[in-house]
């Protein structure tokens, strides 16, 4: 050994297993007792194991174990432990009680709105924004203006089966697409287009006459935006009176709006959140601000 | 120790002097752990849950599936609520195996860097989904996902029915009728008003058959990928499933 100052000494270190190839003889390093002795422990575990754990399967099943364990079982057991403790708290109550009554009881509307913004952040705030201020196309929940009611009881039904989701309670109703359909030519949208925004005092199209738009949204519009264009939540026409446009204020948007129409869907959460839940997304909305 | 003592402890090195043996005892070894762990899955009845409604995908779902693997969807969303209670208060009901019974391969993942998606049908508009599939940051300011604009271009869908049979190859009951008609069930569930949409239905129970937001006569990827997002974790209705029978 090069590193070996007296060649006279044998090398200090572990004994060789004996067993040599060209001079070149091999170190014998037995693993640590400590070690051993805990990959035995381990094995003798793992028998444990098989015993009381469900581990071998059979021909047609599996050995169960003596404890009798299931993983779903365990966790079906401590999602209804869970339910149980927090239906003493009150949800039970929040499940129970109409809206209203959880507005009227300070320990329910705060145990509503504490879950309701919790389940808000988890489910609601993809499209209407953490914050509930809506975007192009998904209603801001903040202020007063509500496409389908905003009084408590509607928010729950609207959240319970929402708009156009496909539920048979749902809130149904579209915009038809007037251009694209047919119905409307592209100068009669124009001109509906300036009348609409007349109404809340903005600029239109040049050359679109506004007066001709009364008519058009008198034939066509009114039916469900209502004569005076203040809408009607029993169809989810917006007011068009005011400065809140969920598709934008711009002549081009409106056009577009007119053109091809707009069918807005809000998913139905029955079944997907249970019903304190709703109810307490309800109140949550319902005290954001805008609330009727 | 000069010399190698006898004893069964101490006749490792007739393994480590024939590499031969050595690969066979190697390979026995391995495949204890596949016998044990793996076969018994393929015949045991208890390893997927009898339940009620999970159909094949329809083409449309099935072409958007493709897409969700071509695109590496599964690298950042998991398809797999586990069974924690976590997971259950997020996303709902843990998965079944049979909800996955049919999907080769399954999108189960390992990686969340995105939420799960096991459930994510029905929970957004499919305006959402364009919109975000689009432009993430447009929806969900904080979001890191990718844009996936490119999506708009139109569905390649010529091999539709070959992924049908490759499918049923791997043991999904498509029947001859579903591959015969597989092209033109595709462009049926976009149109709900089309006469194909009934009979859709009717092969197809409980398929969601609307246009997904796209444009009328022209199938884009993006509609197909949505299409199979809204049916995600939708068909077992949990109302009438039975955990108690499907203790694991």
């Amino acid at each position: 050994m090069a590193e070996t100052a007296n060649p006279g000494t044998p090398p200090a270190g572990p004994q060789t297993t004996g067993h040599e190839w060209d001079g070149i003889a091999e170190y014998n390093n037995p693993l640590p007792r400590w070690w051993l002795y805990g990959l035995y422990a381990t094995i003798v575990w793992a028998m444990g194991y098989w015993v009381l754990y469900p581990a071998w399967p059979l021909v047609s099943g599996y050995t169960g174990g003596l404890l009798g364990y299931s993983q779903r079982a365990a966790v079906l057991g401590e999602v209804e432990a869970v339910r149980r403790e927090r239906d003493l708290r009150g949800r039970a109550q929040l499940a129970s009680a109409t809206v209203a009554e959880i507005r009227a009881d300070p320990a329910l509307l705060r145990l509503a709105l504490a879950t309701g913004k919790a389940a808000f952040g988890d489910n609601c705030a993809a499209c209407h924004g953490t914050a509930a201020t809506g975007r192009i196309g998904y209603p801001n929940l903040q202020d007063d203006d509500w496409l389908w009611g905003g009084t408590p009881e509607e928010i729950e039904r609207t959240i319970r089966y929402g708009a156009r989701s496909g539920h048979g309670e749902a809130h149904v109703g579209d915009m038809p697409a007037f251009g694209r359909d047919g119905v409307l030519k592209r100068d009669e949208i124009e001109a509906a287009a300036t009348y609409v925004l007349s109404l809340s005092g903005k600029p239109g199209i040049p050359g679109a006459s506004a007066e001709k738009g009364a008519e058009i949204f008198a034939g066509n519009c009114a039916a469900c935006h209502g004569e005076t264009a203040t809408g009607n939540p029993e169809m989810g026409a917006p007011n068009l009176t005011d400065a809140i446009w969920l598709y934008g204020s711009s002549p081009e948007q409106v056009v577009t709006t007119i053109t091809n129409g707009r069918k807005g869907v809000m998913p139905a959460w029955e079944g997907r959140l249970d019903t304190a839940t709703i109810k307490s997304l309800a109140v949550y909305v319902h005290g954001l601000g805008g609330g009727k | 120790m000069a010399t190698a003592q006898p004893g069964l402890w101490k006749r490792h090195e007739i393994l480590e002097k024939n590499s031969i043996l050595l690969l066979i005892c190697a390979l026995l070894v391995v495949a204890v752990g596949g016998l044990v762990e793996i076969t018994p899955l393929f015949y045991l009845k208890s390893t997927v849950e009898t339940v009620e409604g999970v159909r094949p995908y329809t083409p449309l779902e099935l072409a958007g599936r493709n897409i969700y693997v071509r695109e590496g969807c599964y690298l950042c969303h998991s398809q797999m609520i586990r069974p924690m209670r976590d997971e259950i208060e997020r996303y709902g009901h843990f998965s079944l195996a049979a909800e996955s019974m049919y999907d080769h391969p399954f999108q189960w993942g390992s990686k969340r860097t995105g939420p799960d998606l096991a459930r994510v049908g029905g929970k957004y508009s499919d305006q959402w989904h364009r919109e975000h599939l689009k432009d993430p940051r447009a929806v969900v300011p904080a979001s890191i996902m990718p844009a996936y604009a490119f999506l708009e271009r139109p569905l390649d869908a010529d091999a539709i029915a070959d992924d049908l049979k490759a499918n049923r190859a791997l043991g999904v009951p498509y029947s001859d009728e579903m591959i015969a008609l597989a092209r033109s069930d595709l462009s049926a569930q976009l149109d709900p008003d089309g006469p194909g949409a009934a009979d859709l239905q009717r092969r197809y129970p409980g398929a969601n058959v609307r246009d997904f937001g796209g444009d009328k006569g022209r199938v884009a990827e993006i509609d197909a990928l949505i299409a199979y997002l809204q049916v995600l974790g939708t068909m077992v209705d949990f109302k009438i499933y039975e955990d108690k029978k499907n203790l694991r």
